[in-house]
């Protein structure tokens, strides 16, 4: 009897039951969550490059020791998805390769610099929000190994975007000059962690077909605006304020109206003329090349060990 | 006309996959937990590692930061042979048919009481 795959796919798609790598699968379902969950370790990766540079620069031992793990944990999540994005068939050496060339996007929020200690809390408080809100719904998603690295990476994601609101809650308690700090901090990262969901739904080309599927289950629209609200809320623990005019509740939608994202920018930071698009590249590629003898000095050892054990047996 | 492919989640790679990878990637090992004494080890997840010593660390690393663990085995992926869900039906069929293995199968007095 001959089996419809397709059939079969849609209807487990439609009945909640997870797609596993060895499944049938659509290959442009495969190809949309390869692209989907190779971008979204690239950025985990990149994204230690903003904090890494305040590693040495942090005010305490005690920052210092929290920042550390929160950029290891960052290095953690890149490879519970880089695991995840291999059953589907593509290799780690693959996925790094278009991440150093420039073929594979991140998030463009990692092109911007983090210019004073602020920004950490800015960081973990709008950048960590608003990834944790497209994480939580990513842990429903469809194909079962990314749902189960997403579950992973949401318990220990809550902490970042924790600490990040510290950061700023004792920066707005402090003097003037911390006051003004973090003021200009958040004023610096809301624009940017606005546009972290991605075009407007009426421009977002792989919406459709990613809601369908289930790899998506809300559009960018719906979770940039649940962000919204929850920061105009949560800013006034801060007594601070977010930088636009236009923001203000509409009693009939139940929701905060905000003013006009700039999309020029983000498609100018997405094309690659962010402010630290080259650098963070350049980063990454420095990290690649002086490593690469570490790499192979491993695999000669491993190799060694090997053969000796052979001979031992032998 | 429908295409079918296999992709190795666990080892053993049937169907023609990954042939784009370097000499030098290290191969992929499965990490398996026993996150308290008294329970099972249970698959975490994966990861890259040149030899055994090094996918014990880079587990301990990736998979227990927040002692999440008591103990941890790692087994190259290649030694791990799955089945196929194509044929979960006929592979699983022998059991669809015996409910009697089951317990709620016989009816008993309720003076027999909890059994």
């Amino acid at each position: 009897m001959e089996i419809n795959f397709e059939a079969l796919f849609l209807s487990k798609i439609d009945k909640e039951i997870k797609i596993e790598p060895k499944d049938w699968m659509p290959e442009k379902y495969r190809q949309t969550n390869i692209r989907q969950i190779s971008q979204h370790a690239h950025s985990e990766i990149v994204g230690m490059l903003p904090e890494g540079a305040w590693i040495t620069r942090a005010p305490s031992l005690k920052r210092k020791a929290i920042l550390l793990a929160k950029v290891q944990d960052e290095a953690g999540h890149g490879l519970y998805l880089y695991s995840a994005a291999e059953t589907l068939n593509i290799s780690r050496d693959e996925m790094t390769e278009q991440l150093l060339t420039g073929k594979a996007k991140y998030s463009s929020i990692f092109n911007y610099p983090s210019l004073t200690w602020a920004d950490m809390g800015a960081i973990g408080w709008l950048v960590d929000g608003a990834a944790i809100l497209n994480q939580v719904m990513l842990c429903r998603t469809s194909y079962g190994p990314y749902a189960r690295a997403m579950v992973r990476i949401c318990k220990e994601e809550s902490f970042h975007q924790r600490q990040g609101f510290e950061i700023l809650l004792v920066l707005s308690q402090g003097t003037e000059e911390q006051k003004a700090m973090c003021q200009d901090a958040i004023n610096r990262w809301w624009w940017p962690s606005l546009m972290m969901f991605g075009p407007t739904d009426s421009e977002s080309t792989n919406s459709d077909q990613s809601m369908k599927w289930k790899i998506k289950r809300k559009t960018n629209d719906e979770l940039r605006q649940q962000f919204v609200d929850m920061a105009v809320q949560q800013i006034k623990v801060l007594n601070m304020t977010l930088p636009d005019a236009d923001l203000k509740w509409n009693e009939e939608r139940k929701h905060h109206d905000f003013g006009a994202i700039n999309w020029d920018e983000f498609w100018q930071v997405v094309k690659g003329n962010g402010p630290c698009n080259k650098e963070r590249l350049d980063a990454r590629n420095k990290a690649w090349n002086d490593g690469a003898w570490v790499r192979e000095a491993a695999v000669a050892y491993a190799e060694k060990k090997k053969k000796r054990e052979q001979i031992k047996v032998a | 006309m429908i295409k079918k492919y296999y992709y190795g989640d666990y080892g053993e790679i049937e169907g023609g996959v990954s042939s784009n990878k370097s000499e030098t990637e290290f191969p992929l090992w499965e990490v398996f937990i026993r996150s308290k004494q008294g329970l099972d080890h249970k698959h975490v997840g994966s990861l890259h590692a040149a030899d055994v010593a090094m996918a014990m660390e880079n587990a301990r690393d990736v998979y227990t930061r927040r002692m999440e663990g008591v103990s941890i085995w790692v087994v190259e992926s290649k030694h791990i042979h799955a089945s196929n869900p194509d044929e979960a039906e006929s592979l699983y069929e022998p059991a669809t048919d015996k409910i009697y293995r089951h317990p709620t199968f016989y009816n008993l007095p309720d003076e027999v009481g909890h059994m």
